[in-house]
């Protein structure tokens, strides 16, 4: 949906500013800022999932060469890591929050739990002097799966009396119940999604620092949010005022939600700094990630969908256990419940749905978001048992879709479950992906592959996604303790050129150049002459940063509205210096004219107006040229569309290889189609990894047994093939540029895309399931059972 | 202590360093070319793939001292100014990386590749990419980064 594919403006695939630096090994990561009399700390992590610290003995420690330092959770007697969204469970009862103390104090919680800091002149040092640290644990029984914490014979948090972090519910299940007792059919089906390692490229690190002479603390961090971090870090954990904590986030390895959240470590830096007066950095290694990072997913679900006698939905019910980890991370308690049963009612009229979420804490790394957050769990739900009702109705399971598709007329369209879509075309992007596909030709592919002895299948997901995150006053009264509004300044500079400051964070995503398209298409200046700032607590006004694929429908957004205040204000200087009427003054390719005359201003003529003001409106106007906006948005967006999957496996070995990925998606208008593609590249990978290759395993003890890259299934080049990505669709009603997001479609629409094709592929050998990840042991496995 | 020198971009250049001290260390720690990435710590990842005589060669699997009297080329030799090598202006031109941490393993890998292998099918690129892990891409602009580069 480009409008136009010249130039620099809206639509046009631009090759990214970033690139170079990127390229010639000249970008600027946490890890390469290395500050004068640069110390290193080294984290002291807990062996054990559940123990008692009786004792620790860090005397040979901090008597080590080059040692500085040795802190316990005893010696940091600072504020609790803090949750920022508050569940209330059916009752009305607020969820159980426990205290998160950035070191363990008299317990460890999980295998990774910060147990003691080392910090010494080089990393070598610290890592070897903590080696000596002797800690005495009391092993306790382990709460490692969900079925065993809710039993609480184990209690993760003795304080807070049981594991069930909430009992939370959504929807009529009154409701519901009547519409089951009338169905011509009910499908139920049991799910697991695979907990994950989010693992973005770049490990976390953090350098904190302390200047004596100002009071001023600075922390680099690796975050998506550096603002957010200020905010939580000052204010609930050091008590540092805003005004004397800088946070800067540079240029960030990836993210995919898992450096939303404030760790531990950032705490730990910038806290100890001032004490040894030196700045310190952390860098975490890649076995330290997998134990530290927040996990993905993780969730246990039971659904029932009623139907009629025609095929069409009647009600769908869910009951949900989510594990939150041993300790609640930033935006944990949203993701199984607004941020995933909010959208069970997916591209489908069901009229009724009712969604119970057991929340539960357990002795593993705490689980939050990761790219698609909430939404992959309730898209694999809803796509896996529309597959099956079709199995068991012998309804086709195209048509089955299309029967129950919310009709493009419909819009805007209130879900049984809070939502309200402001725009979509199910069946649009449904009928290109088929064709696009080819899935007429999959018969005869089909057949050809049988000849070979391979299973083919073909499997497809209608999905829809809310994102665009968020409406502050409807995510205020469903529990989040912030505002999830953006904001962006332009600063136009005495010879006309442009900063723009915005809340959001790059860390991939290409805002250098998607938003400064926007102002070039705006202003009509050229790319060279627009430079978009981010990152840096002391450069941009506010932010509360990139995630839930709102960077340009939130943070865009503000910016559009910016560069309009500054039309207007050069709309009026030009009027007086042009001495016409600001009604009279249109604006068009970087040019201020009065209307059907020949008298104009360039752009840059009214900025060095601005700033030079002996000819200005003074008494009606300030000088310079230089707006803020923030912007709230009015609803979420709602990007949707249709992933097929096309596989072949071998059924001597039990390889599934995705043969073809087809991804129609409608994500609003696009601003760059090549970044846009390379997004939903990326999302696909991630769910296709989900689907068939990744899952973060523990043992009964508690020990992560995927721990590392050796063990832990990252995909890579040879696991796909070239993706068939295409978008197609409608705008978003509610906001100026008509857009939507696409960070997150990927990674949502595609697994169960994947899944159906390897069900579609196996049926005919009787197999009738299967979960993620389908690595080729399970299929093998469920090939020979079948038999 | 161990004093090691080598030749590194075209300049020579010597260090003490522990005997430990892996390549990637010396090469940001000591040189301070940041380029050269640290992934992971079981050598799977290839952030940190650098040329040593012209080998493609992941930096935290060998030992600075290994390196001794070596030729080694780090994402910042790749460019001639500001004239970009052509793998590294095919990875622009087909939007073949997004955070950027990946990328510099990545282009020295694929430059390595087609010195050996002048015109690979996309099946040999996805192979020899294989030790080079990219969480952004899903490889697909990488591997026609990579097409192009071989046109050139």
């Amino acid at each position: 949906m480009p409008d136009g594919t010249t130039g620099t403006g809206i639509g046009a695939a631009v090759k990214r500013v970033e690139d170079f630096r990127f390229l010639t090994g000249k970008g600027n990561y946490t890890d390469d800022i290395n500050r004068p009399g640069q110390s290193f700390a080294y984290i002291l992590r807990s062996p054990h999932a559940h123990a008692k610290i009786t004792s620790i003995d860090s005397s040979a420690a901090k008597a080590a060469a080059g040692v500085l330092a040795v802190f316990t959770g005893e010696d940091m007697q600072v504020g609790s890591l803090p949750c920022g969204w508050q569940i209330h469970s059916k009752d009305g009862s607020p969820m159980l929050e426990p205290e998160h103390p950035p070191l363990a104090k008299g317990k460890v919680r999980y295998v990774g739990d910060q147990v003691a800091v080392v910090i010494a002149d080089t990393y070598s040092q610290a890592k070897d002097a903590a080696e000596s640290i002797v800690v005495n644990y009391e092993v306790l029984p382990a709460a490692v799966s969900m079925s065993d914490a809710l039993t609480d014979k184990s209690l993760v948090h003795d304080d807070i009396g049981s594991n069930l972090c909430f009992d939370w519910e959504i929807g009529d299940e009154a409701a519901v119940d009547e519409a089951m007792s009338k169905a011509a059919h009910i499908t139920k089906i049991d799910l697991v999604n695979n907990r994950l390692v989010p693992n973005a490229m770049e490990p976390r690190a953090a350098v904190g620092e302390f200047d004596a002479a100002t009071g001023e603390y600075t922390l680099y961090t690796t975050s998506q949010n550096p603002h957010v971090i200020r905010l939580l870090m000052g204010a609930f954990v050091l008590s540092i005022p805003e005004h004397k904590l800088r946070v800067v986030a540079p240029d960030v390895g990836g993210g995919f939600g898992s450096k939303i959240y404030h760790y531990a470590e950032e705490a730990i830096v910038t806290w100890a700094a001032p004490k040894i007066g030196r700045p310190i950095k952390w860098v975490a290694d890649r076995s330290e990630a997998f134990i530290s990072d927040a996990h993905g997913r993780d969730q246990i679900n039971h659904a029932e969908l009623a139907l009629d006698a025609n095929g069409k939905f009647l009600a769908l019910k869910v009951q949900t256990q989510a594990n939150m980890g041993a300790y609640l991370s930033t935006f944990a308690p949203c993701v199984p419940t607004y941020l995933s049963a909010t959208l069970l009612a997916g591209t489908y009229t069901t009229p009724a749905i009712h969604a119970n979420v057991k929340a539960i804490f357990t002795n593993t790394v705490p689980v939050d978001a990761y790219r698609g957050a909430g939404r992959p769990e309730s898209t694999y739900l809803i796509e896996r048992i529309v597959d099956q009702a079709a199995r068991e109705t012998g309804i086709d399971k195209v048509e089955i879709r299309r029967r129950n598709f919310i009709p493009a007329d419909a819009f805007p369209y209130q879900t049984p479950v809070a939502l309200q879509y402001d725009s979509g075309d199910y069946e649009a992007t449904l009928s290109s992906a088929t064709k696009l596909a080819d899935v007429a030709g999959f018969a005869a592919r089909k057949a050809e592959a049988a000849s070979r002895g391979k299973l083919r299948g073909m499997g497809y997901s209608t999905y829809l996604e809310a994102c665009g995150i968020a409406p502050s006053a409807v995510v205020g009264s469903l529990g989040a303790r912030a505002g999830l509004y953006e904001s962006a300044e332009v600063r136009v500079h005495p010879t006309g050129s442009v900063t723009v400051f915005t809340g959001t964070h790059s860390h991939g995503q290409g805002h250098e150049t998607t938003f400064a398209q926007l102002v070039s298409d705006r202003l009509g200046l050229p790319m060279e002459n627009i430079e978009i700032s981010h990152g840096d607590t002391n450069k941009v006004q506010f932010g509360m940063g990139t995630y839930g694929s709102r960077s340009l429908a939130v943070g865009g957004e503000a910016l559009i509205r910016a560069v309009d205040k500054i039309i207007d204000k050069a709309k009026k200087i030009a009027a007086h210096v042009l001495e016409a009427s600001a009604d009279d003054i249109e604006f068009k390719d970087g040019n201020f004219t009065v209307a059907g005359t020949d008298r104009s201003m360039a752009f840059g003529e009214v900025a060095l107006t601005a700033y030079v003001p002996h000819n200005f409106p003074h008494d009606e106007l300030e000088p310079g040229l230089d707006e803020k906006a923030f912007y709230d948005p009015a609803n979420f967006t709602y990007p949707g569309g249709c992933h097929i999957c096309e596989v072949e496996i071998d059924p001597e070995t039990g390889v599934t290889e995705v043969i073809k990925f087809t991804a129609v998606d409608d994500v609003g208008r696009v601003i760059n189609p090549m970044i846009v593609e390379g997004q939903v590249h990326g999302g696909v990978a991630q769910g296709i990894g989900q689907a068939l290759l990744e899952y973060a395993a523990y043992d009964e003890n508690g020990q992560l047994v995927t721990g590392s890259f050796m063990d832990y299934t990252m995909p890579r080049a040879d696991n796909f093939p070239k993706f068939d990505v295409t978008t197609e669709g409608t705008l978003c009603t509610h906001n100026t540029l008509g857009v939507k997001g696409v960070g997150e479609v990927g990674a949502i629409g595609s697994p169960p895309a994947v899944i159906n094709a390897v069900i579609d592929a196996l049926w005919d050998r009787g197999v009738r399931d299967m979960s993620m990840p389908a690595t080729p042991e399970k299929v093998w496995s469920a090939l020979q059972a079948a038999e | 202590m161990a004093t090691v020198s080598m030749t590194v971009n075209g300049k020579s250049v010597s260090g003490e360093v522990e005997p430990r001290t892996l390549l990637v260390q010396f090469i940001r720690e000591q040189l301070h070319l940041t380029g050269t990435h640290v992934g992971c710590d079981t050598s799977q990842c290839g952030a940190c793939v650098v040329h040593v005589n012209g080998d493609s060669v992941k930096s935290c699997t060998m030992l600075a001292v290994q390196a001794d009297g070596s030729d080694v080329t780090t994402i910042e030799g790749l460019a001639n100014g500001d004239t970009l090598h052509p793998m590294q202006e095919a990875f622009r031109d087909n939007h073949g990386l997004q955070c950027g941490f990946c990328t510099p393993g990545m282009v020295m890998s694929a430059v390595d590749l087609l010195k050996k292998n002048p015109k690979p099918s996309e099946g040999e690129i996805r192979e020899w990419l294989e030790g080079n892990i990219c969480r952004c891409t899903g490889y697909h602009n990488i591997v026609k980064a990579v097409q192009q580069a071989a046109q050139a």
